[in-house]
C-alpha cells in the first residue's frame, strides 16, 4: 500500500472528529470525538515515519499519545467536577464566558 | 563688581529666596520664613545700592549698560535675549521698590503672623518682588513683557490670598481680567514695534525711532496708545480702575506695597522707558495726559465719600497716580519720577497705620465705627498723620515738592495743558481734604469701645467675619489669623513705619527746585535724547507753584478740620442736602455697574449658552456620543463572535485551519 | 501484496465505522465502545506501518486504560440519550460541512503532491524499526526531553485530576446530604437528562 492511503484515511477520521467536536453538546462525546482527532494525527505520524524509515514519527506519536492521556484525564476531572456541583452535563450551558 | 553683575544679584536675591521660603515651608519654623524673605529683599537692596555705585563711577555718557544673560531666539535680523539694562532709571526704580519692599516685609513679618499660611505669603511677596525688578530691569520687550506678567499673576495670588474668603477670591479674578487686558495691549504693541523697528531691545529701538517712524505715524501712534492701555491696566487708571479698590481685600501689606508703592506705579515706568516713542506720538502722549488729569479728579472726588479705610487709600493712590502719568506724558520725567518715589513713601506709610488701625478695631475698616483712636495709638497716630500730610502736600514733606512740581511743568508747557495744571490743583484741594478727613475721623473725635481697650493695654477681639459683607468666618488657613496686631506693640511694624514717616519728611531734599537738582541730573543719561530735555520750567515758576500748592493744603486741612472737629455733624448735613451725587460717589460714579451690563453680563450669558447648548448638546451628545456610538456600533460586531458557545468557538478554528489549508494549496500549485 | 491491502482495507473500515459511530450514537456508552473499536482498527493499520511497538501500546494503554477509565466516568455520570437536535444552531450544519472541507483540501494536497516518496511503499527498513529496543533507544538518547517532558506533563495530569474531584467543604455532593439518590439529579436548569 502505498502511504497516500493511509494519509487520506487520517484526513478522513479527522474530518469525522471534528465534525462530531462541532455538532455533539455532550462533553463526554465531544472529548472522544477529540481523542478520534488526535488518533488521526498519529496514523499520519506513523505512515511518515514508515516513509521515511526512521522511528521519530513512532517516538512522536508515542508522545501524542501520552498527551492524550493527560488530556483526557484532566477533562473528565472537569465533568466529574460539573456533575458534582450540580452543573448540567451540556457545553451550550457552560457559555459564560461570553462577551 | 560692575552694575550688570549688581543688577543680577538683585535679581538673584529674591528668587532665591522665594524658592528657600517655598520648597521649605514645611521645616522653618515659626517667623523663620518670614525673616528670610526680608533678608532676601534687604540683600537686593544692598545690591542695588552696589550698582547705583558702580554706575556712579562710569561717566555720564556711559550709563545704560546691558548685559546679556542668555540667548532666547537668534535669526538673521533679530534676537530676544535675556537681558538686563542698568541706567539710571532702572536703577531708580530697583532702589525705591527693594527699599520700599524691605520695610514692608518686616511689617508683615509682625503683622501676618499667626496666619496659617505664613510661609506662603512671603513666598508669593518674594515673587512678586522679584517680577517687579525684573520688570524694571529689563533690556527689552521681550523680558519685559514676562515680569509685566509675572506682577500681574503675583497680585492674583496676593490679593486672594485669604482664599476662602469668597469676596478675596472674586476681586483677585477681576483684577487678573483686567491686567490681561493691559497685557494683551502691550503684546500686540510689542509685534507692531517688532514689524516696524525691527527689534524689540530698547536702547536699539529708541536709537532708531526717528528714523524707523515719522511724527504721529499712524502705526506709532497706535503702538503708543497700546501701551497706554498696558499701563492704564496695570496702574490703575481710568476706564481700566475698578479693579484697585476691589484689591484692598488682600491683606493690609500687600496693598501697601503692591497696590501703592510698586506694582500699579509699573505703568508709570513704562511710559517713562518708552518715552522717545510717546515723544514722536504727541497724540498718544496728549491722550496720556488727558486720561490722567481725568483720573485725577475722578478718583479724589470717590474718596470724598468713601467710609471704608483701605478704600479711600486706593481711590487716594489712583489719584497720585494720575499725577505720575500725567507728569510723564507731558515729558515731566524727573518731575513724574520724583512723586513716584515720594508716593511710595507715604502711601505706604499710609497703608501700614492702616493696618495698625485695622488691627486696634479687630478688623473693622468702616471709618464710621473709628473714633479717638489717637490717645490709644500714638505712635500710629503721628506716622499717619505724617504721611496724610504728605500726601496732602503740606509745604516742605516730600509730597509737596514732588506734587507740585509736576503742576508746575504742566503750566510751563502752556496750551491746553494749563487746564490740566488747574485740575491738578483742585485734585490737590481735593486730596488734602480727604486725607484729613481720614485722620479726623479715626483719630479724633470720642474714642470708640475697641480704643478704650486699646488704652487699657489689650488689643480688641471681635468675631472673625468679612470686613464688606459681614459674613462670618473661621481663623482656619485660607482667613486671616485671630491674632490682630498693632504697631505699638510689635518692633517690627514700628521699625518699618519709621524710616518711612522720615523719609516722608525729608525725601524732598533730591529735588527742591532752585537748589538741589539730584535727581533730575541723576535721571538725565536716560532722558539726554528727550525733546524737552532743556524746557524747564525757571525756578521762579517753580517757586510760585509751590507757594500756590503750600496755600491749597493749608487751606482744604484747614476745612476738614472744621467740617470734622470743629462742627460735627456738617458731613451728614452735607449728605442730606445732595444725596444724588453723594450716592453718585459711594457707588464709584457707578463704574462696576457699567461693566457689569456691558462686559460681564454679556459674556456670561454667552457662557451659559455655550455650555447648556454648544457642550452639552453638540459636544457631548452629538460629537462624543456620536463617536462612542460609533465604535460601539462596530465592536458590537465583533462581540457577536465572543458567544461563549465552545462548538463554536471549535468552528472558527476549523474554518481558520480550512482557510490556511486552502491558501496553502494554492499558493503552492 | 494483496493480503496487505485487504487487511489495509479492513481495518480501514473498521476504523472508520467506528469514528462514525463515536459521532453519531447517541448512547454515550455506546460512544465509548465505538472508540474502542476503532481504536483497535487503527491498531491493525499500525501494525501494517511496522509499528509493533505502538500497536502494543495503543491496546494496552489507550484502549485498555484510558478508555477503561472513560467507561468508568461515563457509569458515574449516567448516559442519557441525547437527541441529535437540529436546531442546535447553524453549527452543527456548517461544523461538519467545513470538517469535510477540510478532509478534501487534504486529500488535494496529498494526492497533487509532488512528494515523491509518498507514492512508494516506504522506505528500506532494518531489522528492529518498530521494536520496543529502537524506540527505547530513540527516547533514551535524541528524544530524551521530550520524554522527561511528557512524565513531568503526566505528573500534572495527575495532580490536576486530584485537585479537580476532591470533595471541598462547604459545597454540597451529589448523593451526601440532602439529595438521597443520584437517581433524581437536579432539573432546574436541565432539559436533557444527563
Amino acid at each position: 500500500m502505498n502511504i497516500t492511503w493511509y494519509l487520506i484515511l487520517s484526513a478522513f477520521i479527522f474530518a469525522i472528529g471534528a465534525a462530531g467536536v462541532m455538532s455533539r453538546r455532550n462533553p463526554l462525546v465531544v472529548l472522544l470525538c477529540l481523542e478520534l482527532m488526535l488518533n488521526a494525527g498519529n496514523l499520519a505520524l506513523v505512515a511518515f515515519s514508515r516513509m521515511h524509515g526512521g522511528e521519530a514519527g513512532q517516538v512522536f506519536a508515542l508522545i501524542v499519545m501520552v498527551i492524550a492521556a493527560c488530556e483526557v484525564v484532566i477533562g473528565l476531572g472537569i465533568i466529574v467536577a460539573m456533575y458534582r456541583n450540580r452543573l448540567p452535563i451540556d457545553i451550550d450551558e457552560m457559555s459564560e464566558l461570553r462577551g | 563688581m560692575s552694575a550688570t553683575s549688581y543688577g543680577w544679584l538683585v535679581l538673584a536675591f529674591p528668587l532665591a529666596g522665594m524658592l528657600i521660603v517655598s520648597l521649605g515651608w514645611r521645616v522653618l519654623p515659626g517667623r523663620l520664613p518670614g525673616w528670610i524673605g526680608t533678608a532676601a529683599i534687604g540683600l537686593a537692596f544692598l545690591a542695588s545700592i552696589g550698582a547705583l555705585l558702580d554706575l556712579l563711577d562710569h561717566p555720564e555718557e556711559e550709563r545704560q549698560l546691558v548685559d546679556s544673560a542668555w540667548t532666547y531666539a537668534a535669526t538673521a535680523d533679530f534676537s530676544a535675549d535675556l537681558a538686563i539694562l542698568v541706567d539710571p532709571l532702572s536703577v531708580f526704580m530697583c532702589l525705591v521698590v527693594s527699599g520700599v519692599s524691605f520695610l514692608i516685609h518686616l511689617y508683615s513679618v509682625a503683622y501676618m503672623s499667626g496666619d496659617r499660611g505664613y510661609a506662603r505669603y512671603f513666598a508669593y511677596l518674594n515673587l512678586f518682588v522679584f517680577s517687579m525688578l525684573l520688570l524694571v530691569l529689563a533690556a527689552n520687550f521681550v523680558i519685559l513683557i514676562i515680569g509685566w506678567a509675572f506682577v500681574g499673576a503675583a497680585s492674583y495670588l496676593l490679593i486672594s490670598y485669604w482664599y476662602r474668603r469668597e469676596t478675596a477670591v472674586r476681586a483677585g479674578i477681576k483684577a487678573f481680567v483686567i491686567n490681561v487686558i493691559g497685557d494683551a495691549a502691550l503684546v500686540v504693541a510689542a509685534f507692531l514695534i517688532l514689524d516696524k523697528a525691527g527689534s524689540l531691545d530698547f536702547l536699539g529701538v529708541f536709537q532708531s525711532a526717528g528714523d524707523d517712524f515719522t511724527e504721529n505715524e499712524g502705526t506709532l501712534v497706535a503702538i503708543c496708545l497700546l501701551l497706554l492701555v498696558g499701563a492704564f491696566a496695570k496702574s490703575a487708571q481710568l476706564p481700566l480702575h475698578t479693579w484697585l479698590p476691589d484689591a484692598m481685600e488682600g491683606p493690609t501689606p500687600v496693598s501697601a506695597l503692591i497696590h501703592a508703592a510698586t506694582m500699579v506705579t509699573a505703568g508709570v515706568y513704562l511710559i517713562a522707558r518708552t518715552h522717545p516713542l510717546f515723544e514722536l506720538a504727541p497724540t498718544a502722549a496728549d491722550v496720556g495726559a488727558i486720561v490722567g488729569t481725568a483720573t485725577i479728579l475722578f478718583a479724589a472726588s470717590v474718596a470724598l465719600a468713601a467710609t471704608d479705610l483701605k478704600r479711600v487709600i486706593a481711590y487716594s493712590t489712583i489719584s497720585q497716580i494720575g499725577y505720575m502719568v500725567l507728569g510723564v506724558s507731558i515729558a515731566a520725567y524727573g518731575a513724574g519720577l520724583f512723586h513716584l518715589m515720594t508716593h511710595a513713601f507715604f502711601k505706604a506709610l499710609l497703608f501700614m497705620g492702616a493696618g495698625s488701625v485695622i488691627g486696634a478695631m479687630a478688623g473693622v475698616q468702616d471709618m464710621d465705627r473709628m473714633g479717638g483712636l489717637r490717645r490709644a495709638m500714638p505712635f500710629t497716630f503721628v506716622t499717619f498723620t505724617v504721611g496724610a500730610l504728605a500726601l496732602a502736600g503740606f509745604p516742605l514733606t516730600a509730597g509737596f515738592f514732588s506734587k507740585d512740581e509736576v503742576i508746575a511743568f504742566a503750566l510751563h508747557r502752556g496750551g491746553w495743558f494749563a487746564i490740566l495744571a488747574i485740575a491738578g490743583y483742585l485734585a490737590a484741594f481735593l486730596t488734602a481734604f480727604y486725607a484729613f478727613r481720614m485722620v479726623f475721623r479715626v483719630f479724633f473725635g470720642e474714642p470708640v469701645p475697641e480704643a478704650r481697650e486699646l488704652e487699657a493695654g489689650h488689643v480688641a477681639h471681635g468675631e472673625p467675619m468679612n470686613p464688606m459683607t459681614r459674613e462670618p468666618e473661621d481663623s482656619d488657613v485660607g482667613f486671616p489669623a485671630p491674632e490682630h496686631h498693632v504697631a505699638e506693640q510689635s518692633w517690627p511694624m514700628k521699625a518699618a513705619m519709621g524710616p518711612l514717616a522720615l523719609l516722608s519728611i525729608v525725601g524732598g531734599i533730591v529735588a527742591i527746585p532752585g537748589v538741589t537738582d539730584t535727581l533730575e541730573h541723576f535721571l538725565e543719561p536716560s532722558f539726554q535724547d528727550s525733546r524737552f530735555h532743556d524746557t524747564a520750567p525757571t525756578t521762579g515758576s517753580e517757586v510760585w507753584g509751590l507757594v500756590a500748592g503750600g496755600v491749597i493744603a493749608i487751606a482744604a486741612i484747614a476745612l476738614a478740620w472744621l467740617v470734622y472737629v470743629r462742627r460735627p455733624g456738617t458731613a451728614a448735613r452735607i449728605r442730606e442736602r445732595v444725596p444724588r451725587l453723594h450716592r453718585f460717589l459711594v457707588n464709584k460714579w457707578y463704574f462696576d455697574e457699567l461693566y457689569e451690563a456691558m462686559f460681564v453680563r454679556p459674556v456670561s450669558t454667552i457662557g451659559a449658552f455655550s455650555r447648556r447648548v454648544i457642550e452639552t448638546e453638540f459636544v457631548q451628545g452629538t460629537i462624543v456620543g456620536g463617536a462612542t456610538g460609533i465604535v460601539r456600533v462596530g465592536t458590537s460586531f465583533a462581540r457577536a463572535i465572543q458567544t461563549g458557545y465552545l462548538r463554536m468557538y471549535a468552528l472558527f478554528l476549523l474554518l481558520g485551519v480550512a482557510a490556511l489549508t486552502l491558501y496553502f494549496l494554492i499558493a503552492s500549485s | 501484496m494483496w493480503f496487505e491491502q485487504v487487511l489495509f482495507f479492513i481495518a480501514a473500515a473498521g476504523a472508520l465505522t467506528g469514528a462514525l459511530g463515536v459521532v453519531l450514537l447517541q448512547n454515550p456508552f455506546y460512544s465509548v465502545l465505538s472508540l474502542v473499536g476503532h481504536l483497535l482498527g487503527l491498531a491493525v493499520l499500525f501494525l501494517l506501518l511496522h509499528a509493533e511497538f505502538l500497536a502494543a501500546a495503543q491496546v494496552v494503554v489507550y484502549a485498555g486504560a484510558v478508555m477503561v477509565l472513560y467507561l468508568f466516568v461515563v457509569a458515574y455520570i449516567g448516559g442519557a440519550d441525547e437527541p441529535l437536535r437540529p436546531e442546535s444552531g447553524g453549527v452543527a450544519v456548517f461544523g461538519p460541512l467545513f470538517a469535510l472541507a477540510v478532509a478534501v483540501e487534504l486529500c488535494i494536497a496529498f494526492i497533487s503532491s509532488g512528494l515523491q516518496a509518498l507514492d512508494t511503499r516506504g522506505a528500506d527498513l532494518g531489522p528492529g524499526f518498530g521494536s520496543p529496543g529502537g524506540i527505547g533507544e530513540l527516547l533514551l538518547t535524541d528524544f530524551l526531553v521530550p520524554f522527561e517532558a511528557a512524565s513531568f506533563l503526566l505528573l500534572m495530569a495527575a495532580v490536576g485530576a486530584v485537585v479537580l474531584a476532591r470533595r471541598r467543604r462547604g459545597l454540597e455532593e451529589v448523593g451526601t446530604g440532602k439529595f438521597s439518590t443520584r437517581d433524581d439529579p437536579p432539573t432546574e436548569t436541565l432539559e436533557v437528562r444527563v
